[in-house]
């Protein structure tokens, strides 16, 4: 659960949580685009190292920090399966050369994480929905996402509840083969699925009983305005995508064992 | 026997629940635990079946310390009802509800299906039994989830605030139901904010405030004492309250339920008709 951890905000100010969340998305969506250009553990170590000093700004080291060792296993798992399916089915060189495949394409997962993460951990879900009620989506479906945002950490809660009560009626989470465990969770999901079933007809019902939907206009309290740090992130993010694209197009990139091992 | 030794718990978002505890219950003994919310009666109870294992200090139940055993094993003797109902259930049928626990510690099919009848009827539950759990009202709820708990007949049984959503007809029947629990020899422990409730059952109070205990013994000391069940943010009950208004005409003033109240005043006005 500790890689779900990186992705909830909290409460906090800095230069990059006061950012326009259209803008970070930018950002975001360039970092992951240029992760999925390249393949070669270079750039992408430049790329992994780049937004590093984001974090750091942004004063939320320790939960990027948690949420990177959150997705080791995941890591793991990517690395062992690209090790495995280069060597059966791809083309092998030497075995540098498919451990160094194989870890950029554990890399672009973890760059990919950790640009989500910075995204997810800096930006209020309440600013998230103003970002996507100004971009022009109905407001129904702003509101239904950033309910289901929010509704996370109280689901998450309520999981935690339920384990315990089953626990206290003597269910074994770790106990039997790979498809019993699998059903031992039966006994926490239904109650789980239940219950937020509940909780949304329950929310439905106060919402419109406190009318809701009654005009189809809305206005905002706080209107998204871009700053000169938002125009100054767009720069960043715009020299980014060109640099990448003009390296993609025109510098052959270097595998890194050629440099370690010439 | 259950025993808390100067227990410290401090929850993943550092808050520090427990803050010291030390706490003996012996076999066969009623006790409630009161205090405010986020005192920490919940965080204590679930120490007891070794949900939580204590940051610092022991928490051991019939001398075992809960750190050497899973839930499981203590939840044999340990049988703990939850606030909510509802963060349980998910069987198509009363009696497939009441007899999960009953499978999950290895019971035969035909000792489960004695003790799923023995639980249904002691809790007035025998005509649902195969009604689906989600079906009924929040008291019946409340009354399978007992059920479910009882069915392995744990030595002893702790409710998580029982009264809540319950209306006075049903308020009754618990009472009497947990004195004939405790009658029978179970270690009974509730957790609840319901004062009047305490006030007629009797038990021994336990009084915690910020993860400490501020006060234990029995009911007519300590629902009785102003200073501290504020600090607990509970108010006297009823009966005590308007006995100590009333302190001036010579009464008694650890007074906390009707039945007391109406011997008292027997006893001093009675008479002297």
């Amino acid at each position: 659960m500790s890689m779900f951890d990186g992705f909830r905000f909290r409460r906090a100010s800095s230069p990059i949580h006061q950012l326009d969340p259209r803008v970070k998305f930018l950002y975001v969506s360039v970092i992951f685009g240029v992760a999925v250009l390249f393949n070669q553990m270079l750039p992408l170590l430049v790329l992994f190292i780049a937004q590093i000093p984001f974090v750091i700004v942004a004063r939320v080291q320790r939960e990027w920090i948690r949420s990177m060792k959150g997705s080791a296993i995941f890591s793991v798992i990517i690395f062992s399966t690209n090790l495995l399916s280069l060597y059966f089915y791809g083309s092998y060189e030497s075995l540098e050369w498919l451990v160094e495949r194989s870890l950029a394409m554990t890399l672009r997962f973890i760059v990919l994480i950790e640009s989500f993460s910075i995204f997810f951990l800096t930006t209020s879900p309440d600013h998230l929905g103003l970002a996507l009620e100004q971009s022009g989506i109905p407001y129904e479906f702003c509101f239904a996402f950033t309910t289901a945002i929010r509704f996370v950490p109280v689901l998450a809660e309520e999981a935690q509840s339920i384990m315990d009560a089953q626990k206290s009626r003597g269910l074994e989470l770790e106990k039997g083969n790979f498809i019993g465990r699998i059903k031992n969770y039966i006994p926490i999901l239904i109650p789980l699925i239940v219950s937020a079933i509940r909780r949304s007809l329950e929310l439905a019902e106060a919402m419109e009983s406190r009318a809701w939907g009654a005009i189809k206009k809305r206005t905002n309290l706080y209107v998204l305005k871009m700053k000169q740090g938002d125009y100054f992130l767009i720069a960043i993010s715009t020299a980014i995508l060109g640099l990448a694209i003009y390296v993609w197009l025109y510098i052959p990139i270097p595998y890194l064992i050629e440099i370690i091992m010439p | 026997m259950i025993e808390a030794n100067d227990v410290y718990y401090a929850y993943p978002n550092g808050v520090q629940a427990l803050d010291g505890v030390s706490l003996t219950i012996e076999n066969g003994e009623f006790v409630a635990l009161m205090g405010q919310n986020g005192a920490g009666k919940t965080t204590l109870v679930k120490h007891f079946n070794g949900l939580l294992k204590p940051s610092k200090g022991d928490v051991l139940i019939d001398g075992v310390n809960t750190t050497d055993v899973s839930v499981a094993a203590l939840a044999r003797k340990v049988g703990l009802v939850f606030q909510n109902p509802d963060h349980q259930f998910f069987s198509e049928s009363v009696k497939k509800e009441v007899s999960f626990a009953l499978k999950n510690f290895g019971y035969d099919e035909g000792s489960i299906e004695k003790r799923v009848d023995w639980a249904l009827s002691l809790l007035d539950l025998a005509e649902y039994r195969e009604v689906s759990p989600f079906m009924l009202s929040g008291g019946e709820r409340k009354r399978v989830a007992l059920a479910s708990i009882l069915a392995w007949d744990p030595k002893i049984v702790i409710l998580d605030e029982p009264t809540i959503g319950q209306d006075h007809a049903q308020k009754d029947r618990l009472r009497q139901f947990i004195i004939q629990l405790n009658a029978q020899g179970k270690t009974v422990v509730i957790v609840t904010h319901d004062i009047e409730f305490v006030a007629e059952c009797k038990p021994r109070v336990v009084l915690m405030a910020n993860g400490k205990i501020i006060a234990d013994g029995d009911t007519n000391r300590v629902l009785t004492d102003q200073d501290l069940v504020a600090r607990a943010s509970l108010v006297l009950p009823e009966v005590a309250r308007t006995f100590s208004e009333l302190k001036d005409l010579g009464l008694p003033t650890d007074v906390v339920n009707v039945y007391e109240a109406g011997k008292v005043l027997l006893e001093r006005f009675g008479k002297t008709r």
